[in-house]
């Protein structure tokens, strides 16, 4: 590669740098990570090609307005070091979000060089910077600020907990995170596959977490073990940051068949619990043969690729097309690279057994688009006459989640919205009630991940100002 | 980590385990359960509360050896830690005084139904205890129970004690000493069917706690759901005690079986020895 730096040779290609990746056939048999990120030069060369716009539409498009030309450049000049300071002050978890956001809806969406062929490839830049950064050994701790005897409980250890911690004890209040699991991270370890998202990459971050003085207890169901109104005794405030782990299930005849699986499970399985090494780990998962995922997102393509993984012919039923794919088009690509077949336009209308309850089959029918609805998605319609079984002996549904109400259930006076979503202000995260706060998927309904840490950076915000009022 | 107080065989394959939970044993009420690992990257677990004891914040429970993760459990001693226990989980029963309670349990039941037979005890609530066993040497805490009760029964299949047979035999009790206003019943799922098979002719109201297979025991999985009633219900959080003359048990059985072949494979590569089937290959 050319590194002349005075004349950047890659300014006016439209072509990204590809980033390295298992091949599919190798990786189809294995549960570690398919992208292998950017060299060094690989990354500078691609962030060569920013204009350094003087009004980055790039940032606009960052839910946490992450100073992108600011980072970039400095990763023009490799000067990695600042740029991972720079990305650090708006992003506490780059490394989780380089991998996961859906950058072509975010950042790279709005890139102007989007339009020119290929955005800059911003996601893969920000990954290697935070890869380049936990390379280099155990982080700098930054400086606390001055104990302040105040204490926090934050709820949850998914992005948007693990974010209000990390905050608020760098501003010297004593934080508390309780999870109901016996891992930290919350979907990052429960849901998202190590083949995506390494659990290394987590627990480095929780280990961070835990050196810089933030109190970690599992085991913990707040609701259950002690009330929200019981820690409000001891705590000053509280985060509610339970994220939306409740599962629907599609609502067909056979629903409850032996083979018919939630995503949480089936990807808790795996994941939390590593069933993909049983018998080596004691949690088990069925080695299915054709495996029917119903829905048509990230969660969908995780379950896909982990059943395929596991052996399985994997199909992914979808109601509307290819183009209406809710999912990151990385994650979409991969999964079409590894063999799993889409049925688009597909509808399940009922699951069959056998004798023993076992699923046997999916019984679907074909599906159109009709009008454009209010939200511009043309809805699709059933075609009469079209039914047809699609062999399985596994259905996962992937059809999405909301918030758990565990919380709401035992807290009378916190304010929950129609689909058990708690409310909570926009701008700060206040709920209903005092001296509690809410943000992430527990508030939104299920998000993104940069989302949740963008709202815990708010809410730790408030809290911070609410703490400094009490003198 | 949650300190081991007491570990022990009370009869042979049934284990009794004291474990220090403070936070669990404060919040606990009557019908609630946790969920445990028996070793750092263990499977987990629902096991129900059979005696707690708020002043050393220490929880027991009896447990079947049945499978890989309780015969984790019951090689494990006093001074030995769990991973996990996390809870108290599902709903507290409402207890209300009722006239008369039945309480039937069979293998681990036997043992988790002791708290309610304290709580009607206290509600002054005349108890009926009936315990149901292979045969007597599997009996277990009946002085327990006479110290709070007169009415205490068992059945064995062997008839070596008690009554001969299953829990059907519970008609006799019912000729006998009148029947009873509300059964609560715990153990395995086709003791729980036949007790509410049997008390159904005599209109009692049947409480059973289902046994499902749980992952997280909050509602988040979804493994644990069953049909009540013709809806579907997640016994976790929804139970684990519902009404048992509503229960679709057929789908309940069949479901509870669904790991039946994964299970075996682990069960026996749990083995000390490794002669026996497909080894662990750790
Ligand atoms: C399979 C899957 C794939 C995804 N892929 C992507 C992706 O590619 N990109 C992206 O941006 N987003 C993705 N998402 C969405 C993203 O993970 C979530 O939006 C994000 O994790 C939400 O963060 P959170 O902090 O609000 O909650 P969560 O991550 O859900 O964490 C909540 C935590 O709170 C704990 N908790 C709940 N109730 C209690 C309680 N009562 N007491 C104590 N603890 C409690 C839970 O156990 C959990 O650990 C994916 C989600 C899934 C499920
Ligand atoms: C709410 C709730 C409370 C429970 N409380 C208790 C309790 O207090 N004590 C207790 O011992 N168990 C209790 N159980 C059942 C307990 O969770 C299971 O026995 C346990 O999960 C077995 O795990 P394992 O890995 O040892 O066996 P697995 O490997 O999961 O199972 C081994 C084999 O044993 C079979 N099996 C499972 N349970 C039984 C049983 N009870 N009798 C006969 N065969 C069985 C399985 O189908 C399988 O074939 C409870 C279950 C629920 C849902
Ligand atoms: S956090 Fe996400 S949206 Fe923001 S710059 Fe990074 S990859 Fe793009
Ligand atoms: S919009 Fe694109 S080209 Fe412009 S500053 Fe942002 S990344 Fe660079
Ligand atoms: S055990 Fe997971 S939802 Fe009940």
């Amino acid at each position: 590669m050319s590194e002349n730096q005075t004349q950047p040779a890659r300014r006016f290609s439209t072509t990204q740098e590809e980033m390295p990746k298992q091949l599919a056939e190798v990786r189809v048999q294995n549960f570690e990570e398919v992208a292998l990120g950017y060299t060094a030069d690989l990354a500078m060369s691609e962030a060569r090609r920013c204009l350094n716009c003087k009004k980055p539409l790039c940032v606009t498009g960052c839910p946490v307005e992450n100073d992108i030309p600011a980072f970039l450049s400095c990763v023009v000049r490799g000067d990695f070091e600042t740029g991972i300071q720079i990305l650090k002050k708006t992003n506490c978890l780059p490394a989780v979000s380089g991998r996961v956001c859906p950058q072509e809806e975010q950042c790279e969406g709005v890139c102007v060089l989007h339009k020119k062929g290929a955005p800059v490839a911003i996601g893969r830049i920000e990954r290697f910077l935070a890869d380049w950064e936990a390379a280099q050994g155990a982080p700098k701790l930054p400086e606390k600020c001055e104990p302040t005897g105040r204490k926090v409980a934050v709820v949850g250890s998914g992005p948007a907990g693990l974010t209000v911690a990390g905050d608020l004890v760098l501003l010297g209040h004593e934080v508390t995170v309780f999870e109901a699991l016996h891992e930290l991270g919350g979907v990052l370890v429960y849901g998202i596959p190590e083949f995506r998202l390494p659990k290394a990459i987590v627990r480095r971050e929780v280990e961070y977490l835990q050196s810089l003085g933030v109190k970690l207890v599992r085991d913990f169901v707040v609701g259950k073990t002690r009330s929200l109104d019981s820690l409000l005794e001891t705590y000053d405030a509280i985060f509610i940051g339970a994220g939306a782990g409740l599962p629907w299930f599609l609502d067909v005849p056979g629903k409850n068949l032996i083979g018919v699986y939630s995503a949480n499970e089936y990807l808790t399985r795996l994941n939390l619990m590593k069933g993909y090494r049983f018998p080596t780990m004691p949690t088990p998962i069925v080695p299915h043969h054709r495996v029917a995922v119903v829905g048509g997102g990230n969660v969908a393509m995780d379950c896909a690729r982990s059943a395929l993984r596991l052996g399985a012919e994997t199909h992914i039923v979808y109601r509307r097309s290819k183009a209406e794919l809710p999912a990151r088009a990385e994650e979409v690509e991969n999964a079409e690279e590894e063999g799993v077949i889409f049925d688009f336009l597909t509808l399940p209308t009922r699951i069959l057994g056998n004798d023993q309850g076992i699923v046997i089959g999916l019984e679907c029918v074909r599906m159109q688009l009709g009008e454009p609805d209010a939200s511009g998605r043309r809805t699709p319609e059933p075609i009469a006459g079209s039914e047809f079984i699609l062999d399985a002996d596994a259905v996962i549904c992937a059809l999405g989640n909301s918030p758990n109400p565990l919380i709401p259930a035992t807290t009378p006076d916190l304010a929950v919205g129609r689909k058990g979503n708690i409310v909570a202000d926009e701008a700060t995260g206040q709920t209903s009630k005092a001296r509690v706060w809410a943000g992430g998927d527990v508030v939104t309904g299920a998000a993104t991940v940069i989302l949740a840490m963008g709202a815990g950076r708010k809410a730790a915000r408030s809290i911070h100002e609410y703490l400094s009022s009490l003198g | 980590m949650f300190l081991i107080h007491e570990a022990r065989m009370i009869v042979p394959n049934l284990h009794q385990i004291t474990v220090e939970a403070p936070e669990v044993a404060r919040s606990w009420r009557p019908g609630q359960f946790v969920v445990v690992r028996a070793e750092p990257e263990g499977e987990r677990i629902p096991l129900s509360v059979a005696d707690l004891d708020t002043k050393s914040g220490t929880i027991t429970f009896v447990f079947l050896n049945v499978g890989y993760t309780t015969n984790r459990l019951a090689s494990l001693e006093a001074g030995e830690f769990l991973p996990t226990v996390v809870g108290p989980l599902g709903n507290p029963l409402q207890l209300e005084p009722v006239k008369s309670v039945l309480l039937v349990g069979g293998c681990y039941g036997m043992g988790s139904l002791y708290p309610f037979a304290k709580a009607y005890h206290e509600l002054g609530s005349e108890v009926i205890v009936v315990s149901e066993a292979r045969s007597s040497f599997l009996l277990y805490w009946q002085e327990r129970y006479r110290k709070l009760t007169s009415q205490v029964f068992c059945i064995t299949r062997d008839g070596s004690l008690g009554l001969r047979g299953h829990v059907k035999q519970m008609e006799k009790i019912f000729e006998k000493h009148g029947t009873p206003e509300l059964m609560i019943a715990n153990g395995c799922n086709h003791l729980l069917q036949t007790a509410c098979a049997t008390v159904q002719p005599f209109g009692i109201r049947s409480l059973v706690s289902l046994n499902t297979i749980m992952i997280d025991g909050t509602g988040m999985c979804g493994v644990c759901r069953v049909t009540v009633g013709g809806e579907t219900k997640f016994a976790c959080v929804d139970g684990p005690y519902f009404d048992g003359q509503a229960v679709d048990w057929e789908e309940l059985t069949l479901r509870r079986k669904s790991y039946l072949y994964q299970e075996t494979l682990s069960t026996f590569s749990s083995s000390s020895c490794n002669h026996h089937l497909p080894a662990r290959s750790a």
